[in-house]
């Protein structure tokens, strides 16, 4: 008996395979009773899919859109001059006290390739691709403190607990590869994002929907190799006498969650094998090396970037990589927008360009959507928490800046606009639920019926929001 | 509440569990939510209709017609047939009559009078109705007046007020959901075949079963339903000793005497505080980002006692909300109290303390409805609840029981939070030795402090020696300068180098210079301020920070030609200052190229003083060199890091012959600033931060400072307990608290005061109303929810499913209950037994309906997969800490160890890896590793990672119901966690160890595992995969020696019992309540 071929869309569209449609359901869906009325998820599979796949690289910390992708010369002008008050009443900030000062970017920006998208002299590297990113200026956010803003940008709410966007979509799509998780998260940067696991948390989603951590050092899956002199064939023929064992068993019980059980155990030999093959990247020739600049065997964004091109060829549904310390406040010495904001650019800057340039030199491109951005954005003013000299932005959530590339986007356009000091959005406001409406659309999903029924009441990922942004579509 | 139609709604039930819709009986079919047009759709004598275009007021108005839509339209969302706020509905013609909690509503022939007008117009000084919503439309009011003057007809206009029959005022509670029905006790129903009850729960079994034509199953083997008893009762499977004997009793009332043995072991406190954690949301750290830990595994322990001496119910719930109110409160009730102190605490920097306090309270209220009341009042945080008969207001009333609660505020360098108190668990030896260790700390702290005459003259002493330490240095006078990247550099009279020009990310310096001194000890790089640099330097960034990557320093004889030279080795480096944390020697072995950021680089925080200050590093060489003729030095420094121009703006190089050049290298600029003020000018805070340098390092001193450190460490050895507990604030207001409008921290509205939901039972009058009174009116025995919801989640655990499966939420849009009479003949039996757990336990697992055998037969499989109609046992996948438990216990590995701070027991590296944190899982020692699975340390946002695969819950919110997954990470785990395969070796040894032939030793790994004897073709498959295994070690001794733990004489054998064990450790029996 085996899991391969069957994908949850499979079930829905034709259950009609070896195993019995419970221990399928079961494994699947370990609440399926209690969740009594349950749509299926097939049913919001309205549109044609655009995509088959995201990776999502998500900068957790918060990057400054002011000194990135939001020009202001006007806050050159006035760099150092008090905000003008109509701005800042009954506002709140996360460390802000007083009336702040306006800081103007000490980044050149220049306009580039044929769209003449401006992108600050930080990234160099994706300036090139300057014609198949759409860069959306005009992201809003409600929350302003990362963890919650974290959560919220992936789960559609501020509060832990509900089902973030890779397990909406590993529930509604299922996977393509039976050896390996639906969604899977790559971590690298300072430490965990603020919002940890909950950021890929599945909420009441079942937990087979969560994101799979693979981890940056030690063993990418968590007890996926095997003890010490044990190797593959012992590890083959044990999981052997597990499964006839419980065959037997399963005789005289009937409870067909052993079935599940016997293929949960092929599954997890077959990743034993897949993983770490996955997971070797040194196998890559030294051209691609050079242009994701990766070093096999360290922890990095890099090697994280060339990992997740390895996962969407064999098929993962949703690959989404946190690079955490774009924290800028200037609030101490190493975190500003002097030197801290370039040195995270320096550390995301080629690997994105590597990762762009390699889907798409794959065609990979064509029918992978890729999502850059953090959390909120950062403020046009200089924090300056107690009275500190160096440079720096605090939390702003009326504002900042996102790009996404890849198939079903229109490329080489900049949508939005912020006003003179980049404060508000005054065109085309895209909030969190708009932008998980666009991505769902890109792959076939309605936003409106993906939804999940828990507590009595319907759940989706947009909740009772969600706005297609019509312009990003190509 | 209609038990019959929920009953007779059975098969219809069953039908909709398998095609995932549940679509019952009529009565039910109102709790499947649906479009707002299906709103009444259940109550059958209401439809929903269009609004007619509506009569001149002089035209007979028709109830059915004219007024029913508008009280459809306008009102029934919160006086409906689903709610009754302020107990008025107003959907059918008899509860309009009945009127609400003011009285009657209507005045017939008098609309003026009518509270229902008067209420539409917003007289009397009262809201104007509908709340929040658009007045009511000029017609539907002259209707509603036109109705009520014309006398109020009901439908078909007939008289409506001034009639009352029995059968009406039974149709009043008609639609009361029943969970909010005061539960009765139920006749026991009859039932055709007798034999098979055992106890009153198996007559509502079997009649329901009876009805369905299905048959109980037969009883389970005694094994498995020892087995079964064992898990669920302390968690463990039995031992095979146990299982022995209880095999061999064959008295009748052998099984009552196992049931009664194992509620008496102390192990059912710690089974059953298990599911009690998760609704406690009991954790030892506090949560969000920080996550830092906490204190409270007291509260913890004394769950478990609590749990073991069989506290009741009510007392068990009186004491956890309010145990620190209760008159003369004991130590272990303030202990008790800790419940609503496991809610997260928000500790981020920023946070507003306020604001993090209100999500505290929040927290309180959820869970108490939650744990209670089984209801999600958590949904009129915001508005009022969607479905069930609570209002914002009741969720603010609630919540400001817990707005009374003492706190402190204290602030810290990045804001103010608040905290509760801690209570300390000091014996009175403890005590006195803290006392003992406080005053010897100060004791010594004060000595360190003095200054004696000879600490002084020491100190005058260690001053002179520093100064002389920056005397004795020969400036190198540069030969050659020169920069990469195009910085330009000139040199000064004082022989230092200034850079100008270019400011690139990636610049080498390059200086060469010529000296006649011999033995050189040192070589000293100084960057010194200037008034060109950037904010005055020393370094070219917008701070006047410079970062250095490395350095290269080479000797050649001057006049030697062009030769370089050969690379000088340095033994130690020293730096007087860096502003993040680095190795100096590190310097010298950076040679990294351009493009990759070397791993370590002396940066600067130049801003860190007021004034701009130079810095140096001080390279000590291994051997002292210098050419006789003179030497010729060439020195290299790197800014290779390439992600800003971060160059040293001013830099000068010096060399020294001094024996000791290192010393006073580290002494920071500042530092060195004062010691060069006179003592007699210093300001006083300069004076004492020399006295506190020199207290710091002074060998004079040494025996103090140590003495000091020793005392503290004494202080912490003593180990004092403490645990969180809850304080209320003194004074007699009655608690209040400012509702939020839609539920937003900052939207404060109307102060609403402590009062109880008005759908609930009232609160008795005799009762305070505080949290204390809260408590008891939680336990009253008018509560219609709280024993129900209690013996459900009793139910659940032992069965897998609760009688209302989603336990968690009783409401409206609960899952109906699979045997409604039985829930209530348990809800009022627990109450009749004193609120006993046990006795209510006992008699659960006495009944036949509990000793069925779990194997699902095929018709049953597809008529019932969820067995909710208990036609069969319960066969549940255990839950994680279960599953730990049960393979030490197997392996003998397990500690019976009990109560205490919490253990860490192995887990892989790098778990424990989040932000803003250095805290580290110190891996236990001993017989700690192999403690019972609760007693491990929980950390929220990093819990223990097998427990989490195998669907445990992170406790940061109140989680009733856990789901139960079957996943490949699960097998992953319980194959290669070093933890799991331990436990296999363990086993192994015991298997190994027995004497006899390999099938009685296979056969022993069986009893031990799954508690039972082998049939033959398991035996037979077990002992190929030896044989195989043994073969296959045979032939690979070195990783025989790996697998097989200890010095076994035979390690392939060894190893091959470990494969063995490994395997049954795998099996779904294994990790299955059968």
């Amino acid at each position: 008996m085996s899991l391969r071929h069957i994908t949850r869309r499979h079930f829905f569209e034709q259950a009609s395979f070896g195993m019995g449609s419970l221990a399928l359901a079961s494994l699947m869906d370990g609440t399926l009773s209690g969740a009594q009325g349950q749509s299926s998820p097939a049913a919001a599979l309205a549109f044609p899919p655009r995509v088959k796949r995201v990776i999502y690289l998500f900068m957790a910390g918060a990057p400054s859109q002011i000194d990135l992708f939001d020009p202001k010369p006007a806050l050159r002008k006035h760099d150092g001059e008090d905000i003008p008050e109509e701005f800042i009443k009954g506002e709140r900030f996360a460390f802000i006290k007083g009336t702040p000062k306006l800081l103007g970017s000490p980044f050149q920006f220049s306009r580039h390739g044929q769209s003449g998208a401006e992108i600050s002299e930080l990234l160099p590297n994706l300036a090139k691709m300057a014609d198949d990113i759409t860069i959306v200026r005009s992201m809003r956010t409600t929350q302003f403190n990362h963890a919650p803003a974290q959560i919220f940008m992936n789960t559609g709410h501020q509060v832990i607990g509900r089902p973030s966007l890779g397990s909406w979509l590993s529930y509604g799509l299922g996977s393509e590869n039976s050896d390996l998780p639906a969604f899977i998260v790559l971590l690298s940067g300072e430490n965990n994002p603020d919002g940890g696991k909950s950021c890929w948390g599945s909420g009441f989603l079942p937990t087979t929907h969560q994101g799979v951590e693979f981890r940056s050092s030690g063993e990418p899956v968590l007890f996926a190799s095997n003890p010490r002199g044990v190797d593959a064939e012992v590890r083959g023929r044990s999981v052997a006498a597990v499964n006839d064992l419980n065959r037997q068993h399963s005789l005289n019980v009937g409870d067909p969650e052993i079935q599940t059980r016997i293929a949960a155990y092929e599954l997890a030999y077959r990743m034993q094998t897949s993983v770490p093959e996955l997971t070797d990247i040194s196998t890559e020739p030294a051209a691609i090396h050079e242009l994701y600049g990766t070093e096999p065997g360290k922890a990095s964004f890099a090697n994280n970037c060339l990992l997740a091109r390895r996962l969407v060829e064999r098929g993962v549904r949703f690959v989404q990589l946190y690079h955490r310390g774009w924290d800028t406040h200037g609030a101490s010495f190493g975190e500003d927008i002097v030197e801290k904001l370039p040195r995270l650019c320096r550390q995301t800057d080629r690997p994105v360009y590597g990762l762009l340039t390699d889907l798409k030199q794959r065609g990979l491109l064509d029918d992978t959507l890729v999502v850059w951005g953090g959390e909120f954005g950062r403020t046009p003013m200089n924090e300056a928490r107690n009275g500190s000299k160096f440079l720096g932005r605090d939390h702003h959530p009326r504002a900042f800046t996102m790009w996404l590339a890849g198939g079903g986007i229109k490329p080489g356009v900049t949508i939005g606009r912020t006003d003179e000091l980049g404060y508000n959005v005054v065109e085309d406001p895209v909030d969190v639920h708009d932008l998980h409406a666009t991505m769902l659309r890109l792959l076939g999903v309605d936003h409106e019926k993906l939804t999940y029924r828990f507590q009595g009441r319907d759940f989706r990922l947009t909740d009772v929001h969600g706005k297609l942004v019509t312009k990003l579509l190509a | 509440m209609k038990r019959s139609l929920a009953i007779g709604g059975a098969a219809a039930l069953l039908a909709a569990s398998t095609s995932g819709h549940l679509l019952a009986g009529s009565n039910w079919a109102s709790l499947v939510p649906g479009s707002r047009g299906a709103l009444l759709a259940g109550s059958g004598s209401v439809r929903i209709v269009a609004q007619a275009n509506p009569p001149a007021p002089a035209q007979r108005v028709d109830f059915t017609r004219d007024i029913q839509p508008i009280f459809e339209t306008h009102c029934a969302e919160c006086h409906g047939p689903k709610k009754g706020r302020a107990r008025l509905r107003l959907h059918a013609p008899d509860v309009i009559r009945k009127g609400g909690e003011s009285g009657a509503v209507i005045v017939p022939g008098k609309s003026q009078d009518s509270l229902l007008i008067r209420r539409i117009l917003g007289l009397d000084g009262e809201d104007r109705m509908p709340l929040d919503a658009d007045p009511l439309p000029s017609d539907a009011l002259a209707n509603l007046r036109a109705w009520i003057d014309q006398g109020a007809p009901g439908p078909g206009g007939e008289a409506m007020f001034g009639v009352t029959s029995g059968a009406q005022a039974a149709a009043d509670t008609v639609d009361e959901h029943w969970a909010y029905v005061k539960p009765a006790r139920p006749e026991l129903p009859p039932v055709r075949t007798e034999s098979w009850v055992r106890t009153p729960i198996d007559r509502f079994v079997l009649a329901r079963l009876e009805a369905e034509k299905l048959a109980p199953s037969p009883e389970a083997a005694r094994g498995t339903l020892l087995r079964r008893l064992a898990l669920d009762l302390t968690g463990l499977p039995p031992a095979p000793g146990e299982l022995d004997s209880f095999l061999a009793d064959t008295s009748p009332d052998a099984y009552e005497r196992v049931v009664d043995r194992l509620l008496a072991s102390p192990h059912y406190g710690e089974r059953w505080a298990r599911p009690w954690l998760d609704l406690a949301r009991y954790a030892d750290t506090n949560g969000y980002e920080k996550d830092n830990r906490r204190a409270i595994w007291k509260y913890r322990d004394w769950v478990i006692d609590a749990l073991n001496r069989d506290l009741p119910f009510d007392r068990f719930t009186i004491e956890q909300i309010a145990g620190d109110m209760l008159p003369a409160a004991t130590p272990e009730q303030k202990i008790a109290s800790g419940f609503h102190r496991n809610a997260m605490t928000n500790e981020e920097g920023g946070v507003d303390p306020e604001e993090a306090r209100y999500e505290v309270l929040v927290d309180r209220v959820n869970t108490t409805a939650t744990v209670w009341l089984g209801t999600t009042l958590a949904c009129a945080q915001c508005h009022n609840h969607k479905y069930d008969p609570f209002s914002q207001k009741d969720y603010f009333r609630m919540l400001a029981f817990f707005a009374n609660a003492d706190y402190d505020s204290r602030t810290f360098g990045d804001g103010t939070r608040h905290s509760e108190p801690t209570l300390d668990l000091a014996t009175p030896e403890q005590e006195a030795a803290r006392k003992k260790q406080q005053a010897e700390i100060d004791r010594i702290d004060l000595e360190l402090k003095t200054a004696t005459p000879s600490i002084q003259a020491a100190q005058e002493q260690w001053e002179g020696a520093m100064r002389s330490a920056f005397t004795g240095w020969t400036r190198l006078a540069p030969a050659a300068v020169s920069a990469t990247g195009g910085v330009v550099l000139t040199v000064l009279p004082d022989s230092s180098v200034l850079a100008s020009g270019a400011n690139p990310k990636l610049t080498s310096y390059t200086l060469t210079a010529a000296t006649t001194l011999e033995g050189i000890t040192a070589v000293r790089l100084e960057a010194l301020p200037d008034p060109s640099l950037p904010k005055g330097g020393p370094g070219r960034d917008g701070y006047g920070h410079f970062r250095v990557t490395g350095m290269e320093v080479a000797i050649a004889p001057a006049g030697g030609g062009r030769h370089q030279g050969e690379p000088v080795r340095f033994e130690t480096v020293k730096v007087d200052d860096s502003a993040t944390p680095f190795e100096p020697a590190e310097l010298l072995a950076n040679r990294i190229g351009a493009t990759e950021r070397p791993r370590a680089s002396w940066a600067i925080n130049a801003m860190r003083d007021p004034e701009r200050m130079p810095r140096h590093a001080v390279l000590a060489t291994a051997a002292p060199f210098g050419f006789a003729g003179g030497t010729r030095i060439t020195i290299r420094i790197d800014h290779l890091d390439g992600t800003i121009g971060q160059g040293i703006g001013r830099f000068r190089v010096s060399v020294s012959n001094a024996p000791n050049p290192l010393d006073g290298a580290d002494i920071a600029p500042r530092f060195r600033r004062i010691l060069n003020v006179p003592a007699g000018e210093r300001t006083p805070a300069q004076t004492e931060e020399i006295a506190a340098a020199f207290r710091a390092t002074s060998p004079l001193l040494k025996p103090a400072r140590e003495a000091l450190s020793a005392a503290r460490k004494g202080l912490v050895a003593l180990d004092i307990p403490s645990t969180l507990v809850m304080r209320e604030r003194a004074g007699f207001e009655r608690p209040s608290f400012e509702l939020r409008v839609r539920g937003s921290f900052a939207a404060k509205a109307e102060r609403v005061y402590a009062r109880t939901p008005t759908a609930l039972h009232p609160m008795r009058e005799e009762l305070p109303v505080n949290r204390l009174g809260l408590a008891r009116w939680l336990v009253d025995e008018n509560n219609p929810l709280v024993a129900r919801v209690a013996v459900n989640r009793l139910w659940e655990q032992v069965f897998g499913r609760g009688l209302v499966e989603t336990s968690e939420d009783f409401g409206t849009q609960s899952a109906p209950p699979s045997h409604p009479e039985l829930l209530d003949w348990l809800a009022t039996e627990f109450v009749a037994k004193g609120w006993s757990q046990k006795a209510l336990l006992r008699e659960i697992v006495l009944s036949a309906t509990y000793r069925q055998s779990s194997a699902v037969q095929p018709q049953l499989a597809e008529r019932d997969p969820y067995n909710r109609l208990l036609a069969r046992g319960p066969r549940v996948r255990m839950e994680a800490e279960m599953i730990r438990d049960a393979v030490l216990a197997a392996s003998g590995l397990l500690s019976p160890k009990m109560l205490g701070p919490s253990v860490f027991p192995l887990q892989p590296e790098g778990i424990w890896n989040q932000p803003f944190s250095s805290d580290k899982w110190i891996t236990s020692t001993g017989e700690d590793l192999y403690r019972r699975s609760l007693y491990t340390f929980w950390r929220r946002t990093s819990p223990y990672p097998s427990f989490m695969t195998f669907d445990a819950t992170s406790r940061e919110f109140c989680t009733v119901r856990r789901v139960r997954t079957n996943t490949p990470l699960q097998a992953l785990t319980l194959l290669n966690d070093p933890a799991a395969f331990e436990a296999a070796q363990a086993l192994a040894a015991r298997m190994a160890g027995l004497a006899g032939e390999p099938r009685a030793r296979a056969a022993f790994g069986v009893k031990l595992v799954l508690s039972r004897e082998a049939a033959p073709a398991e035996l037979d498959r077990l002992l190929a995969t030896y044989e195989q295994e043994l073969k296959h070690y045979r032939s690979r001794p070195e990783a025989a020696v790996l697998v097989a733990a200890g010095r076994p004489e035979d390690p392939a054998e060894l190893a091959a019992w470990t494969i063995v064990a490994n395997v049954l450790l795998n099996l779904d029996e294994a990790v299955t309540k059968e």
